[in-house]
């Protein structure tokens, strides 16, 4: 079974920058795959491609059976609570604590929030952030904040988890903590897509690697 | 059907939340919007006041029958006997001429002018109290006295309640006129506001957006805001008022016990008051929904 289909896909930016060309590539539920490539080689890119927070300019992107090319907006909400993304830049929400952060995803289809809390308390726990629900996420390290966004990516239990560069700006040692977290996921039959340039990671857990050149799939 | 009660009822408390946590600010905003919406309902109270004035005074229109001046006692007994066997009338007196003398002789400074007439120059007359209210009818009456015989004159005396009623006709279309152009001033305050919200939650709305909310999810809370922020700024409009009047009102006691008649300017009904909040809030919630409209399409997918 395959969650992820791109067949012959384009994506050109205003301006002419192509970004993306002629990408063709499958990627099977419960497989963990890296793409990995030179910064602006189109890593994001292909990952925006995939959660629907871009279109492609021709070709097509099937997620679930689903064809995102043509997918209306109002179908949109519910096609990315398939996936869990992973910011590079963590997107947290710093008006709030590290335990509302994690519930958002629950608030948002609409889960009974008592039966949440549990929820997100394990996925605390599985980042090991729960002795720091009650803080900010402004206080925490550069490390807790993606293990948070993590922690955020995974509570409402998703099939597919997006990651753009996880482990991008922290240390080895953070970074194999983290990897551990995505190989945890992966063995429990979640489908993990990773963008990263990080060859360290990627040689110990050993995933398939799809690598992109300027925008082509070389490997 | 339940998780979207629950979903309503976050987005409600969330939004009271943001209100009471940026009290100033909010006061502000309830304070703008309140005194605009004061102004077209305070003009309605006044309005409304003056109806009802015009209402006790004119408690049902008088017609005055006045008959001619050869008319004799015989005369007199023939009108009354009509008017006690015509239907359609409430009651009616009788005011002798010598009466009306009298009367008008008792008015401070016109009893030197009445005791230079020679003789009485007033006629008879009947006052006759007519139930029905509208003009058409009344007119009616006034034709068929004005028929009988040894009848002068016929005056309806509630012409200047009629000339009351078309001024405060008037008064009510400046104030339909004063009201729909604050009702524009309060959607575009509270177009204002969201907009400003949406801009200070932009990371919040485009998480949420990534992570798969719906737009309606996204656009509940804003629309609770503008619906809340335009009924509380209502409720301070009605309290503007409620302080006005009570300003006004001793000021009106001093004049009333002047004149002897009680003057009191009563608030909005309770009916009223309520219809003033629902207007107030879905005006606000109306504008909210224009503005989410307007400037949630920034985060969709290019």
């Amino acid at each position: 079974m395959t969650d992820i289909v791109l067949s012959k896909v384009y994506k050109r930016y205003a301006g002419g920058h192509e970004a993306l060309a002629d990408i063709t590539l499958n990627i099977a539920t419960g497989e963990m795959v890296f793409i990995t490539g030179h910064s602006g080689a189109g890593k994001s890119t292909l990952l925006k491609l995939m959660a629907a927070i871009e279109r492609p300019t021709s070709g097509s992107v099937i997620v679930n059976g689903q064809n995102i090319g043509a997918l209306r907006a109002q179908g949109i909400p519910f096609l990315r609570r398939n996936f869990g993304l992973v910011f590079q830049d963590h997107k947290l929400l710093f008006d709030r604590s590290v335990f509302n952060n994690v519930m958002l995803p629950l608030d948002i289809t609409g889960f009974d929030r008592r039966e949440g809390a549990g929820r997100a308390r394990a996925a605390l726990d599985k980042v090991g952030l729960l002795h720091k629900e009650k803080a900010r996420p402004i206080t925490l390290s550069g490390g807790e904040q993606q293990r948070l966004c993590i922690a955020r990516a995974i509570v409402h239990r998703p099939a597919i988890l997006l990651a753009d560069e996880p482990t991008g700006n922290l240390d080895a040692d953070y970074a194999a903590g983290i990897g551990d977290l995505f190989r945890d996921f992966n063995q429990v039959g979640v489908t993990v897509v990773l963008a990263t340039h990080d060859m360290q990671l990627a040689a110990r857990l050993q995933p398939r690697l799809i690598e992109v050149r300027s925008g082509r799939v070389v490997s | 059907m339940k998780m979207w009660i629950a979903a309503h009822r976050r987005a409600c408390t969330g939004t009271l939340a943001r209100l009471a946590g940026a009290p100033l600010a909010s006061l502000f905003n309830i304070m703008v919007i309140g005194t605009a919406l004061a102004l077209p309902l305070g003009f309605y109270v006044v309005l409304a006041n003056l109806q009802g004035l015009a209402r006790d005074f004119s408690p049902q229109p008088q017609l005055s029958v006045f008959l001619a001046q050869d008319a004799v006692a015989g005369d007199v007994r023939a009108i009354e006997q009509r008017l006690k066997a015509r239907s359609g009338i409430a009651n009616f007196r009788f005011v002798s001429r010598a009466q009306a003398l009298e009367t008008l002789k008792s008015r401070a400074g016109l009893s030197d002018v009445m005791a230079g007439l020679s003789s009485n120059p007033l006629p008879d007359a009947f006052v006759v109290t007519a139930p029905a209210h509208d003009a058409t009818a009344l007119e009616a009456l006034r034709a068929e006295f004005s028929g009988w015989p040894k009848v002068a004159e016929v005056h309806v005396d509630s012409d200047w309640a009629r000339h009351l009623d078309s001024l405060l006709a008037i008064g009510r279309y400046a104030v339909l006129m004063l009201a729909a152009a604050l009702a524009l001033a309060l959607v575009a305050i509270t177009f204002n506001t969201i907009r400003l919200q949406i801009l200070t939650q932009r990371d919040e709305i485009e998480v949420a957006k990534l992570i798969g909310a719906t737009d309606g999810w996204i656009r509940r809370p804003f629309l609770y805001f503008g619906g809340i922020l335009g009924a509380a700024g209502g409720a301070a409009a009605w309290l503007m008022i409620g302080i006005a009047l009570l300003v006004f009102n001793t000021q009106l006691n001093a004049l009333s016990e002047l004149y002897g008649i009680p003057l009191q300017l009563g608030h909005l009904s309770a009916g009223d008051s309520l219809s003033a909040l629902l207007f107030a809030g879905s005006l606000g919630w109306f504008g909210a929904w224009l503005s989410v409209r307007r400037h949630l399409h920034a985060f969709n997918p290019s």
